[in-house]
């Protein structure tokens, strides 16, 4: 019995590690990258021979990628603090309250989660340019709470439907508005789907490449992945190898401290307690 | 502290289900109201409209005199407390049960002293930094019931809140209940399903059924003249014996022998409509083994003799069951009982259930000469399922002219 469970655990064990080599070989590939020469840039060593910060330096001394990188970290932000907030309030909407026409509006917004974005992408462009959003923050913020509102009202009404309705008539007996019920009772409840829902948007709204490039022109409302292609290095005759992967190393972290900051508000099993089943 | 009416309250659903009709009822400041009934019957649905959860569909509901129909819960200065408890996870004991008064914007000093003294009574002290996924069923519950209390409001509305509990907890906290009402003296509406607290908590009961009240009154009142079929059914436990009764002969022919009629069942029966077939009533404690019975209180009744089917002995008494023969009575209301019953039910079989001393020396298997009181049993017309028995003067048996 004990021979089997540590057989199942090492076993478990060396799955978990061939996945997580398989898919942090690249990215530390990309780390080692960004701290090489561009001599020693293509000896195919995984350690670095001889380190430098001078990629880093480029990148940060080049307005292009500073100014994309404001971009991108303002335009996530207010596309995710948007679909979250309006996300909610249509989730709770769905997952509460029977009206007419909440069938045709989940359908809709599940068509809006399929429709392939490459079609939109022409259309959008024409839009935008009439409407004066082209190459603007607006111009991408809007294109991305359309895309990640189904997201973020899937997720969230999942979480709303978990929350004893209960607690929320126990609210209102309490002397509540609907409001202090939702703020003070609701979302604190749906927090851990908030924060998942949050970090779920934000990095499809960091990630994205197709509208970035096709609704922006400028520095204006360049993000990082389209500045990151755009990247030429200081002069024609430079390799910009070491500076993409330097970028690509620097938009990674604030993905990385985005999750970490959330996560540690997921707490799951905070309803527990809450009622007696 | 307040009264509360309600004047012709009904509900209808958006999907057409009427779950409460015309329901009038009066309840008195200070008074312990209980709504009983099978499940189903709009309990939760009435209560819910008193709290302002649930719209009025028709009529009006007063409290204090005032009209609250279109009035918010938090305008009505009621307190709910909830089968499921409906504690906030997210907050500790203290702060589940300082959230009302948080909400009222009094200021800390006072919460901190109403919550420390809601908890002394409730005896939750040691526990008011918990959060409420730490306690024991026993524990949320008095916690459920300290939000409730801690705000003093007009009335107190609770819907099934010991239904989750072991039967023994129940039996602690219905006492519980019982003495802080009295504490207080609050008006409270309180749902049940359970008997034993329908009979023992309030001042007054309510049975309804199929959204209708059914009859109104005193625990016992209830329990002696029941107005129809089903609350004579529904209240006690076991519950009454329903047998067919044909009028023959000046005469009731039953399984049980010919019951003689008296003048006023008579009365009743000739009161126009009277059909000539009926049910007969007898709660199990109206019968005795006939051999303990004296000469001057056998006078009174009436004796057969049947099979003894099954002895139950409870030490202070004898639950006795016997087969009879004859027609089962059958009425709607019995079909609706022995549902909401289940298996247990026995008022609508061919069994007769007694509870006889338990001096008696009846044995399973034997046949047995048993007699019942005359004084005490209810007729009952099968199609309207009215109590013919229960005239002006209400206490009157059979026999008693
Ligand atoms: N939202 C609703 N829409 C339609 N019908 C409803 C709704 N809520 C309740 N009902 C119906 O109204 C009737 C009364 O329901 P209610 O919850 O008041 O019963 P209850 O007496 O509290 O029963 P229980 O003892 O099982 O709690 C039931 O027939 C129920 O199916
Ligand atoms: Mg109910």
């Amino acid at each position: 019995m004990a021979e089997t469970t540590t057989r199942a655990k090492l076993r478990w064990g060396l799955l978990d590690v061939i996945v997580v080599v398989f898919a942090l070989v690249p990215v530390l590939w990309i780390a080692s990258l960004s701290f090489k020469t561009p001599g020693t840039l293509t000896d195919g060593r995984f350690w670095p021979r001889e380190w430098t910060l001078d990629n880093y330096r480029t990148i940060f001394e080049t307005d292009q990628f500073v100014r994309a990188l404001a971009n991108s970290i303002g335009i996530a932000l207010i596309a995710t603090a948007i679909a979250v907030v309006l996300g909610a309030m249509a989730a709770y909407a769905i997952s509460r309250l029977d009206f007419p026409g909440k069938k045709l509006l989940v359908g809709v917004s599940l068509l809006i989660a399929m429709f392939p974005q490459v079609s939109l992408v022409s259309p959008l462009f024409e839009i935008e340019r009439q409407l004066g959003l082209f190459d603007t923050w607006p111009g991408l913020i809007l294109p991305y709470i359309t895309f990640a509102l189904p997201l973020a009202i899937y997720t969230l009404s999942a979480f709303f439907k978990q929350i004893p309705w209960d607690l929320e008539k126990a609210a209102k007996m309490d002397g509540a508005t609907q409001g202090q019920a939702f703020r003070r009772v609701i979302a604190p409840l749906a927090a851990p789907g908030l924060f998942t829902t949050a970090i779920l948007v934000f990095i499809f709204c960091w990630n994205d490449f197709l509208f970035a490039i096709t609704l922006t022109s400028t520095e204006r409302a360049r993000t990082v992945p389209v500045a990151l292609s755009f990247f030429t290095g200081e002069s024609q005759f430079e390799d910009p190898t070491g500076a993409i992967c330097a970028a690509a190393v620097v938009i990674t972290v604030p993905i990385i401290l985005f999750v970490l900051f959330f996560q540690r508000r997921i707490v799951s099993g905070l309803t527990s307690g809450a009622v007696k089943g | 502290m307040a009264d509360i009416v309600l004047d012709k309250v009904g509900k209808r659903f958006p999907d057409g289900t009427v779950a409460v009709r015309d329901v009038d009822l009066e309840i008195a400041d200070g008074e312990f109201v209980i709504l009983v009934g099978p499940s189903g019957c709009g309990k939760s649905t009435t209560l819910n409209m008193i709290a302002g959860l649930e719209d009025i569909s028709s009529g009006e509901l007063r409290i204090g005199g005032q009209r609250v129909n279109d009035k918010a819960p938090r305008d009505r200065d009621i307190a709910m407390v909830f089968q499921s408890y409906a504690l906030y996870p997210n907050m500790t004991v203290r702060e589940n049960m300082a959230f009302p008064l948080r909400l009222a914007k009094l200021d800390k000093e006072t919460i901190n002293s109403k919550v420390e003294e809601a908890a002394k009574v409730l005896e939750l002290t040691p526990l008011l930094d918990r959060r409420p996924a730490n306690l024991s069923g026993g524990q949320r519950q008095r916690v459920a019931m300290g939000r409730a209390i801690v705000r003093q409001p007009k009335a107190f509305l609770m819907d099934e809140p010991l239904s989750n509990l072991d039967a023994k907890l129940r039996v602690q906290m219905r006492t519980v209940v019982s003495r802080l009402q009295k504490q207080l003296g609050t008006t409270t509406v309180y749902v049940t399903h359970d008997q034993t607290e329908a009979m023992t908590l309030g001042d007054r009961v309510v049975i309804m059924r199929g959204g209708a009240v059914q009859q109104v009154g005193p625990p016992q009142e209830l329990y002696d003249h029941p107005r129809n079929l089903f609350v004579a059914g529904f209240i006690g436990s076991p519950s009454m014996n329903f047998l067919h009764a044909a009028v023959q002969d000046g005469k009731l022919r039953t399984a049980v022998g010919d019951v003689p009629i008296g003048d006023r069942i008579r009365r009743g029966l000739e009161a126009g409509d009277a059909p000539r077939e009926l049910i007969l009533g007898i709660r199990p404690e109206h019968f005795e083994d006939a051999e303990l019975v004296d000469d001057d209180t056998r006078r009174r009744g009436l004796e057969f003799e049947a099979p003894v089917d099954i002895v139950e002995s409870m030490g202070s008494d004898k639950y006795v069951y016997f087969t009879v023969e004859g027609e089962r009575a059958s009425a709607a209301e019995l079909e609706e009982l022995a549902a909401d019953a289940g298996a247990d039910f026995s008022g609508g079989g061919a069994g007769l259930v007694t509870r006889l001393s338990a001096e008696s020396a009846v044995r399973e298997g034997e046949s047995r000469r048993v007699w019942f009181n005359l004084e005490k049993i209810h007729l009952f017309d099968p199609s309207t399922g009215r109590n013919l028995t229960l005239h002006e003067g209400r206490s009157s048996g059979a026999l008693a002219d």
